[in-house]
């Protein structure tokens, strides 16, 4: 601050010129995030909608003639070792494994919100018991309680989206019941408790439209991580069944072929998860910016 | 008749903010309330309105004692209050449009119907131009969302006004439309107001008595009040 002060006393239209650039350099790296992300976004929505209707796949059809092929024109990402092409598995399995993030981090950020409002709108020993409860589950490790909940069914998408989901709308009902307690406090509640509102109007009316911006936000965040999970899982063999292509059984049936230096068949589903979570977190990221107050009321002016 | 009867109060039992409080209200009666920054007289308005429940004491409301507070109140007791609060940014909230904002508490309390009649007419007496009505309380100024905020207390019709500072950031000619308002409303209906202030020429002027902090809680003179940042 005292820098810039001396600058503009001794030349005032320099370091204005100089302001301005830099503001013009974030912003200009900040639009190009967002488009990029919400490109790779887009591309990877529509391949995930649109590819599996075009090009059917035999999930259980081997041609041992064509197994472990490099990348080439006939298979752009080359074969598996029993022969199937990897470019449409890592599609596949990239459906599945976007519908298990997509449904995951739903349900959880809807368990979230509906725990964390509850415990934050009604306080006193409701929120207290709430809480200690969070606190047990989240002392238990969620990969382990994962497990635990996926191998009580038979292998399969819905185990895991029930998996997944039961151990991540911890951090979900926290951050919501902070959000309910800091919107509680404000006079506007009491004007409506004034103006006769019940419990229930208040919550819904007032405090829920109030944090719906983080728990949307919570929920985006979720869905890499809850992608990653459904991978960690059909990895540990605990997911889905074998051959159903997802990017965790991909990556787990290339263990082998990858010491014996193939390294597309893990390559390609690898990157197949890291580029659709980043180009999600990125697009959060925007939006994290702009539900920031401060911010907005910028872009407001 | 509105009767606090040794009220003692706070956000922590043992440094309460109001100690021993007693003031009455009767009906069709302004009173105004003069104290200095951090008294507590904000907190004595808040348990007066049924939204904050003293330590101790007793609230008499037309001579039977109140039980509950907030939401445990039964809710023709709580509209029967209308209140109006210093910081209009803070009372509305951020996501109504001004119309929404008056009609709240007609949607809340069942009462739709009336909305299209009540909602401009009230507009109109507290001198809110339609155009307003349609915005966000973020694209007005503080004194014309100070005027929603007014019109959402006395959309209820209520029995009691309390108006907690209620023209301390507003400029003169805004404080002079606002008292107008109430007075025009109490004129009409013969509610009785508290209106709590440290503003002693205002209060003077708009109150049938006004009282000091004082007289009203003897006990928290020598007692360490300690300074509630806000209120």
């Amino acid at each position: 601050m005292a820098d810039t002060t001396v600058e503009k006393t001794n030349a005032t239209g320099a370091a204005g010129a100089a302001w301005r650039g830099h503001g013009a350099a974030r912003r200009s790296t900040h639009t190009l995030r967002l488009r990029v992300s919400a490109a790779l976004v887009a591309v990877t929505a529509l391949a995930v909608l649109l590819v599996p209707p075009l090009v059917q796949l035999d999930q259980q059809a081997v041609d041992l003639s064509a197994k472990l092929l490099p990348p080439g024109w006939s298979h752009p990402f080359g074969t598996d070792d029993v022969g199937r092409d990897l470019l449409l598995r890592c599609v596949y399995g990239l459906r599945v494994s976007l519908l298990v993030g997509v449904v995951a981090a739903l349900t959880a950020t809807v368990i979230g919100t509906a725990v964390g409002a509850t415990a934050g709108a009604l306080g006193g020993w409701v929120d207290r018991a709430v809480m200690r409860l969070v606190d047990t589950v989240s002392s238990v490790p969620h990969l382990l309680l994962g497990i635990f909940i996926v191998a009580m069914f038979r292998p399969g998408v819905w185990p895991v989206v029930v998996s997944v989901a039961l151990t991540h709308w911890l951090s979900t009902a926290r951050i919501v019941r902070a959000e309910v307690l800091s919107l509680r406090s404000r006079p506007y509640i009491d004007a409506a408790v004034s103006g006769g509102a019940s419990r229930w109007r208040v919550a819904v009316r007032h405090l829920l439209p109030g944090v719906l911006p983080q728990a949307g936000l919570a929920a985006v965040l979720m869905i890499p991580h809850a992608m990653w999970h459904e991978s960690a899982l059909s990895f540990l063999g605990l997911g889905l069944p074998t051959h159903t292509a997802s990017l965790g059984t991909l990556i787990q049936g290339a263990r082998g072929s990858l010491l014996a230096g193939q390294w597309w068949p893990t390559l390609f589903p690898g990157l197949f998860l890291i580029i659709p979570t980043l180009a999600i977190a990125g697009l959060a990221g925007v939006w994290r910016e702009r539900i920031n107050p401060r911010r907005r009321s910028e872009l407001m002016l | 008749m509105l009767e606090l009867r040794a009220i003692t109060a706070g956000y922590d039992r043992r440094a309460p903010v109001v100690r021993d409080a007693s003031l009455t209200v009767a009906p069709g009666e302004a009173v105004g309330l003069l104290g200095p920054s951090g008294c507590g007289k904000s907190t004595l308005a808040r348990v007066a309105a049924l939204l904050h429940r003293p330590d101790a004491g007793t609230l008499l409301l037309d001579g039977t004692p109140v039980r509950h507070w907030r939401h445990r109140a039964p809710r023709a007791q709580r509209t029967a209050f209308g209140v109006v609060f210093q910081q209009p940014r803070l009372s509305a909230d951020p996501r109504l449009r001004l119309t929404d904002l008056i009609a709240e508490p007609l949607r809340a309390t069942g009462r739709r119907e009336e909305i299209p009649a009540r909602v401009p007419e009230l507009a109109d007496t507290v001198g809110l131009t339609p155009d307003l009505l349609t915005r966000r309380p973020h694209e007005v100024s503080d004194g014309q969302l100070q005027r929603a905020c007014l019109a959402r207390a006395l959309v209820l019709r209520p029995r009691w006004l309390i108006c907690d500072e209620m023209t301390a950031m507003l400029d003169a000619s805004t404080t002079a439309a606002l008292v107008a308002v109430v007075e025009d409303y109490r004129a009409a209906t013969g509610a009785g107001l508290l209106a709590v202030g440290h503003d002693r020429i205002l209060l003077d002027r708009w109150c049938d008595r006004t009282v000091h902090w004082d007289t009203v809680a003897p006990a928290g003179k020598e007692g360490a009040v300690p300074a509630t940042p806000g209120r």
